[in-house]
């Protein structure tokens, strides 16, 4: 880049990475997010004003037409050279045209889960095996929520044997950073794999 | 793909969120040929000073991006839809105000460094 080299403030060179935070309605995306972000979770919305043509007669949260779609993200500068973005996808089903856009480029995702409402998650599991992209489920402990064990949810979400999944609480820093982490070592384990 | 056809037609709510910001950019709905995508990085050329003679839109985004930010970012803080923060930027970049980097699509299979880059970053937060 022509400006590279000037002021390094002024500096649009740096390499951005993302990783997605999955999962149904409510699960506890935005928090996520936020116990990890160096900024508070900002939400922006994207236009997807013909898209969205057609979709809106399913049974959702909100019935009202809508022609945008509210993302949250935050931010992590890991050096002046390397941003990594965290994307909360859409909750809603009816959004699932999003994701694709979403997921170009991504590096991988986690798919929270809720035991409460396991089955809020299959659409974002459908859609990370289909795409090949990498992705770990964590499964949200709520205060109060019914818990099972891992082996249980992994049965139950129909997971194969190489998807990391692990018991996670969204609202704090550390099992985020871990969850986080097992995600780019699967991540890092895919890549070697196709790479042989 | 993303962007309103001119021949829409928007009613009630559809109006509502739409209309008004739309006005900001003079109707236009296309960043020209200056390819922004949402991670795309921006950074402001002129300086506080300078931002205070612009426009009103303009300079509150030459006054965010004094150092770099992603249009996601942009649009967040400016509270605006992406399309519309995009023909704004893309104003400001073919008048040399603000210079930008399209997020490289990465491969199928991503260059280990930058993988162990990003686990070790979230491993030291």
């Amino acid at each position: 880049m022509a400006f590279a080299g000037s002021e390094p403030r002024r500096n649009v060179s740096a390499t951005v990475v993302k990783l997605l935070i999955a999962g149904g309605f409510g699960v506890g995306k935005t928090t996520m997010v936020g116990s990890v972000s160096e900024i508070s979770p900002l939400r922006t919305e994207e236009s997807i004003t013909q898209a969205s043509a057609g979709v809106d007669d399913l049974t959702g949260v909100e019935s009202k037409t809508t022609t945008t779609v509210a993302l949250d993200f935050g931010r992590i500068t890991i050096n002046p050279e390397l941003i990594l973005y965290l994307f909360g996808t859409p909750g809603q089903d009816r959004f699932w045209f999003m994701w694709d856009e979403l997921a170009q480029g991504a590096l991988g995702a986690v798919v929270l889960a809720d035991t409460r409402r396991l089955e809020s998650c299959f659409p974002a599991v459908d859609f990370f095996e289909r795409r090949g992209l990498p992705f770990v489920v964590g499964v949200n402990c709520f205060d109060n929520a019914y818990r099972y064990g891992t082996e249980e949810v992994r049965a139950a979400l129909e997971l194969d044997d190489t998807v990391p999944i692990l018991l996670c609480d969204a609202r704090d820093r550390e099992s985020t950073k871990q969850v986080l982490a097992i995600l780019m070592q699967h991540v890092m384990a895919n890549a070697a794999l196709a790479r042989r | 793909m993303m962007f309103p056809r001119e021949d829409d037609t928007w009613f009630d709510d559809a109006a509502g969120p739409i209309a008004r910001p739309y006005t900001i950019t003079g109707g236009r709905t296309h960043a020209g040929n200056i390819d922004l995508q949402l991670l795309s990085l921006v950074v402001a050329l002129p300086g506080l000073a300078e931002a205070a003679t612009m426009a009103p839109e303009y300079a509150r985004i030459v006054r965010l991006c004094q150092r770099p930010l992603s249009v996601a970012e942009v649009a967040a803080h400016l509270d605006l839809p992406v399309p519309i923060v995009k023909v704004l930027l893309a104003d400001l970049i073919e008048r040399g105000h603000v210079i930008y980097r399209t997020s490289q699509p990465l491969s199928d299979t991503p260059d280990q460094h930058v993988l162990q880059a990003v686990l070790d970053g979230i491993r030291r937060l």
